[in-house]
């Protein structure tokens, strides 16, 4: 068994706000093995990004971590003082977010921005940050490092400030990497660079990838393990051959059922209903009132994440009595 | 594509054409800064010659990397910006020209037949407004609705997209974003419009609503017969709903084709790069194997002959010098490639 870098268990974060406690992250556990590619799936509000900010102990208020734990290397990170996790964040753990141009600052221009990350972690005589500057930049592919890490964020287009993110987020090589629907913004042919260079960049600087994303194609394209979430909860863990061809939980196949295809046209199964209100979640499974299989049980009790065969984990009452089609080709 | 004779801004119709689009060209020009002497430093070319048109009850895709002039075509044919030059019409009738002469009626009766859904159905709802008045605030403008029937026809509107009687009291912000999509698109058929454009419809949806949407749009169109111009960047959902798709870059139109036949058969360099870097949805399915280098270049000075060239895998000499013609190659599959 490989060692995991990353265990989760129990993690609750809530957010206490005027109109009632919202749950965004409730009783949510899995872990992470050493260089592995993990995708936490869902739309929004499943938690998806709470979970990564939880981990990283930088959840916004009115939110908090009311209960879990996060072990990272065999340490609880939620028992830690702020000064200690503020030398994990950026040299071991490092997260990217989806909109780079708000999560670069605009003030600052590119070298100073990676020159802030390595010296915050690392005491480097600044010839050498510089020279260290240089070569981030290029390991990202950006042409030109020298001239560009004089600009400014609004000087490089969508793409490369994405890269210009990553380069910062890998200063300090951390060895545990979240990917925050990185490549939301950027058009397809662009998206298709940044995976390729974050695929890369894993291999080479030996990381462990945690990819948020609602988009299922690229969940298959990069990722070796995947985590399902609905409102706050996991639904189902599997890998991710076994999630896309044998989905046990009702909404993993719904969600499979409702994403067009490029290569076949299919009927879209639609998922009736909306996302909930996670002030007042549905009781027991929180997708039975979504859920065709829905049976008196799955409005009162909670269903449990159980393995039912080796590494695959469902929280559903009913898996045993449906059987659920997954995508495959025609 | 079909050469039509004009006679007075009236087209004789020779198919079954809905919307035809000849030269179509926009372009904005760029000022530098200053405010007493503006000088013009350079023009965009958002929509540089583009033709082609959409059938009756048909879906006509149009793709394109951001940037590429999808939108502003779509503006243009409705005429919510003027087109630098080139014509465009809707049932033979030339939408520029009666938007420019001043019978305010002619106008409001075009505007009827056309319609359009935004991206964002936060930002196009009046939050002050309940659904019942947004719904039918069109028959405040076109009068085509007795006052005594609003109340049945909303009602019925709100059946239509998939909402209920009790909606209609709310306001938008008690509603999600694909109910908000909703409420747009009972608001765009209340005034009974032959032709919908839908730009980027479902991108800010979530997945497991983006199917909803998709499929209300096509029931809508068995049901009471709807023309689409379907815009997004989104390819998936482009073949999942399309009749017809034509792909844009750079304001140029460099393959148009049916649906299946595209997405099978691309000719064009750049829409086999488009549908390679697709994420598909399998991890059975290998994609993102040979990944474009390099950006789309600015519009200002958009590149010489074939504006992919310095992007393309099989340029040659001739691609910067001379820009290659959309050419049909059989079964109405139009290619602008010299290798193609």
């Amino acid at each position: 068994m490989t060692e995991n870098i990353l265990n989760i268990e129990g993690l609750k974060t809530y957010f206490f706000t005027e109109a009632g406690i919202v749950k965004a992250v409730d009783d949510i556990s899995f872990n992470l093995k050493k260089n592995e590619s993990l995708g936490l799936v869902g739309e929004s509000g499943s938690g998806k990004t709470v979970t990564a900010l939880s981990v990283l102990r930088i959840v916004p208020k009115p939110g908090k971590i009311i209960d879990g734990k996060v072990e990272f290397n065999g340490d609880d990170l939620l028992e830690k003082t702020e000064k200690e996790m503020q030398k994990m964040r950026g040299s071991e753990i490092a997260i990217i977010f989806q909109d780079p141009s708000s999560s670069l600052n605009p003030v600052y221009n590119v070298e100073t921005q990676l020159r802030d990350v390595i010296l915050a972690h690392q005491t480097v005589p600044k010839a050498e940050t510089r020279k260290k500057v240089i070569e981030l930049l290029e390991v990202v592919g950006i042409p030109e490092a020298e001239t560009r890490m004089r600009e400014y964020p609004h000087q490089f287009s969508g793409g490369m400030k994405q890269r210009v993110a990553i380069a910062r987020a890998l200063a300090c090589e951390p060895t545990l990497l979240f990917a925050d629907e990185p490549t939301t913004n950027l058009d397809v042919t662009i998206q298709a660079q940044v995976l390729n260079l974050l695929n890369d960049l894993k291999k080479k600087f030996n990381m462990s990838l945690v990819m948020i994303t609602h988009d299922m194609g690229i969940i298959a394209e990069m990722t070796t393990r995947i985590v399902v979430l609905y409102a706050g909860r996991v639904c189902e863990i599997a890998k991710t051959h076994d999630l896309f061809e044998r989905p046990r939980h009702p909404y993993t196949e719904a969600l499979l059922a409702a994403v067009p295809r490029l290569d076949m046209k299919k009927t879209l199964r639609i998922i009736p209903g909306n996302i909930p209100n996670l002030i007042e979640p549905p009781s027991g499974c929180r997708f039975h009132p979504r859920c065709k299989h829905a049976k008196n049980t799955c409005k009162e009790k909670i269903p449990v994440l159980e393995e039912i065969e080796p590494e695959h984990f469902v929280a559903c009452h009913e898996w045993q009595n449906i059987s659920l089609k997954g995508e495959r080709k025609h | 594509m079909a050469k039509h004779q004009l006679k007075g801004g009236k087209k004789t119709l020779t198919n079954s054409d809905l919307i035809t689009v000849e030269n179509l060209i926009k372009y904005f020009p760029v000022y530098s800064r200053g405010v007493l002497l503006k000088k013009q430093v350079g023009i965009v070319h958002a929509v540089d010659n583009i033709s082609f048109n959409i059938k009756r009850k048909e879906t006509f895709g149009l793709v394109g990397e951001s940037g590429c002039g999808k939108t502003t075509t779509a503006r243009v044919i409705l005429n919510l910006i003027e087109p630098t030059s080139g014509e465009a019409f809707f049932e033979g009738e030339n939408i520029f020209e009666k938007f420019q002469s001043s019978n305010k009626k002619e106008k409001l009766k075009l505007r009827r037949e056309m319609q359009l859904i935004f991206q964002n159905p936060y930002g196009s709802l009046d939050p002050r407004m309940t659904v019942f008045d947004i719904i039918s605030e069109p028959f405040v403008i076109h009068k085509h609705v007795p006052k005594s029937q609003w109340k049945e026809k909303v009602y019925e509107l709100l059946e239509l997209v998939g909402l209920e009687e009790y909606h209609a009291e709310r306001y938008p912000h008690e509603f999600s974003g694909g109910q908000r999509q909703r409420i747009c698109i009972a608001r765009v058929l209340a005034v009974e419009p032959k032709f919908l454009i839908a730009d980027e419809p479902v991108s800010s949806l979530d997945v497991s609503i983006r199917a909803q949407i998709l499929n209300l749009l096509g029931e809508l169109q068995e049901r009471i017969g709807l023309t689409y111009l379907y815009i997004s960047h989104d390819l998936s959902s482009v073949r999942q709903i399309s009749h017809r798709v034509a792909v844009m870059y750079l304001g140029e139109i460099v393959e148009l084709a049916d649906t299946d036949e595209l997405f099978k058969k691309p000719l064009q360099p750049y829409t086999k790069a488009l549908i390679q870097a697709v994420p598909i949805p399998d991890p059975k399915a290998k994609t993102m194997k040979n990944v474009l280098s390099g950006e789309v270049p600015s519009p200002i000075n958009p590149p010489s002959g074939c504006r992919f060239h310095p992007r393309c895998p099989i340029a040659t000499e001739k691609c910067p010098k001379e820009k290659p013609k959309l050419i049909n190659k059989g079964h109405a599959h139009y290619v602008a490639c010299h290798y193609a």
